[in-house]
């Protein structure tokens, strides 16, 4: 797959229930985000992967806003294939999310967009 | 493949000088669009050592609201340019300029340089000025950005290196006590470690004080080569060095988010210069969040990785510390119109001038000028010396 249109091909994947990511084969790494050319390498023997899904958090904070709008979490996720992505950790408070916690990646709708967030193990 | 450069560095150390530094508008500036704000400092730089916009001929002129700047700048100030160039990395994009403009000058392609940057940002819109593509990775998680970003950093300091939030304090009321030495400074008032901590959280772990302040301000240097900085300055602030890396773009591409590329930057800038951190007398970097002032302290070599939350403490960086550091207050609480790195260069240029009143270092020879752009993305340094150092 040398001829990839990577924003549109990730969020396809996405609409239809998977996390893809792009590996080159000659080096074998993953990267992310999505690219028409591996990053350093320029390498264009891209495929699509699915990622594990499994990561772990790498650092995280709380975006407070004015109550009663509740608080949210950002965090960065190291994936187990070696990539960081800016996402979310759900499933418990946002202030109680903690740098090295064990996340797993799960598909949401949000404004009638599909997104990938992350929630404990 | 591994690149090998063929080519010793050759910078011109010392072959050029900022022999003029000016600001205008800093705080607010309503009814100034960011042009005529630019224009303002300009032609009170270039009146400091008799010059007219018609003598320039190398422009650097970056604005937020105007991607071809360069041109819109030379004909509001009526200058005919052979050397133009308005690079933008955000806030570092002036360092990068002086980078340029010394290779320029010093091969004969321009003879008067100058570098002007103005925003109404705070009159205009009242907050950060957003002026780049949003970013379809990151949007939908809405981080606040770049205050997020900057958050994520410190949190990851926090954790590696035992940092605190009374040692990020220790930042804000530095600068803060800096400020009050400052008559142009917008926040005066005394900070505590007790108001500090008391004030609103952000983007954890920052809160309200580890944040830069959302002003309008204009600034403006001219750079000539040496043999001329002396007849238009008593004391010129000669550049000795002058390096820039750039990393990412945003921060979950950061290589690692406890350590910039300032670190590279620097050692090639102190390698040019001769110089190290040693040799410093004062240090005006880009503090747009307490975290930088930590990171860029560790990254230049002014103490080990992992030490800058002990070393900012005890009142070290600030008024009667042993190393002054954002002598100007800092985007903390000088000034902050979306892109500061311009201010580190006019406050660096004005204290080996000797020109800083009340804030004043005594004996300066030798000053660094840091500029950071996005979100710790593109870092640049400037090291700059007195006619002693030459």
């Amino acid at each position: 797959m040398t001829d990839t249109h990577p924003e549109l091909e990730f969020f396809a994947f996405l609409e239809g229930g998977r996390f893809m990511i792009q590996r080159s084969r000659e080096s074998g790494q993953c990267f992310f985000y999505p690219r028409v050319a591996e990053p350093g390498t320029g390498a264009t023997d891209l495929e699509w992967v699915e990622a594990s899904g499994r990561g772990t958090v790498y650092s995280t904070t709380v975006v407070r806003q004015k109550p009663p709008t509740p608080n949210y979490n950002v965090a960065i996720i190291e994936l187990a294939e070696g990539p960081r992505l800016l996402s979310r950790v759900d499933g418990l408070a946002p202030e109680s999310v903690r740098i090295g916690l064990a996340v797993h990646a799960v598909i949401k709708r949000e404004s009638d967009k599909p997104i990938v967030v992350f929630e404990p193990v | 493949m591994t690149i090998t450069y063929s080519l010793p560095d050759g910078f011109p150390r010392g072959q050029t000088a900022i022999v003029a530094g000016a600001t205008f508008g800093v705080g607010e500036a309503p009814g100034y669009s960011t042009f005529d704000m630019a224009a303002k400092a300009s032609i009170a730089a270039l009146s400091e050592v008799g010059l007219r916009p018609r003598n320039v001929d190398a422009l650097f002129a970056v604005v937020m609201d105007d991607t071809l700047s360069g041109l819109s700048f030379a004909e509001y100030l009526g200058t005919r340019t052979r050397f133009n160039d308005n690079c933008r990395t955000g806030g570092s994009s002036f360092q990068i300029h002086a980078s340029i403009a010394a290779l320029a000058l010093a091969s004969g392609q321009c003879d008067v340089a100058l570098i002007a940057y103005g925003s109404n940002q705070k009159s205009s819109a009242g907050k950060l000025v957003g002026s780049t593509r949003p970013s379809p990775w990151e949007s939908p998680y809405r981080p606040l950005r770049p205050i997020s970003s900057y958050a994520l950093a410190a949190a990851r300091h926090m954790h590696e290196f035992g940092t605190t939030r009374e040692q990020l304090g220790e930042v804000a009321i530095a600068a803060r006590k800096w400020a009050q030495l400052n008559p142009e400074a917008v926040m005066r008032a005394d900070l505590t470690m007790q108001d500090y901590l008391a004030a609103r959280m952000v983007s954890d772990p920052l809160g309200l004080r580890d944040c830069c302040l959302v002003t309008d301000g204009a600034a403006a240097v001219v750079m000539v080569r040496a043999d001329r900085a002396r007849d238009l300055c008593p004391r010129p602030a000669y550049l000795l060095g002058a390096a820039h890396e750039t990393t990412h773009r945003e921060i979950a591409n950061m290589p690692s988010l406890t350590t910039t590329c300032a670190r590279q930057a620097a050692e090639r800038a102190f390698a040019q210069a001769g110089l190290g951190p040693r040799d410093v007398d004062v240090v005006e970097l880009y503090d747009a969040f307490t975290i930088n002032t930590i990171l860029f302290l560790e990254d230049m070599g002014f103490c080990p990785k992992g030490e800058g939350g002990r070393f900012v403490s005890g009142g070290r960086i600030a008024p009667g510390g042993e190393l002054p550091v954002n002598t100007n207050g800092g985007g903390l609480s000088y000034c902050h119109p979306g892109m500061y790195g311009l201010f580190t260069m006019v406050e660096a240029a004005q204290q080996l001038m000797g020109v800083c009143g009340e804030r004043q270092v005594p004996d300066v020879e030798v000053a660094i000028a840091q500029g950071n752009g996005g979100e710790l993305s593109s870092e640049a340094v400037l090291v700059l010396g007195a006619g002693s150092t030459l």
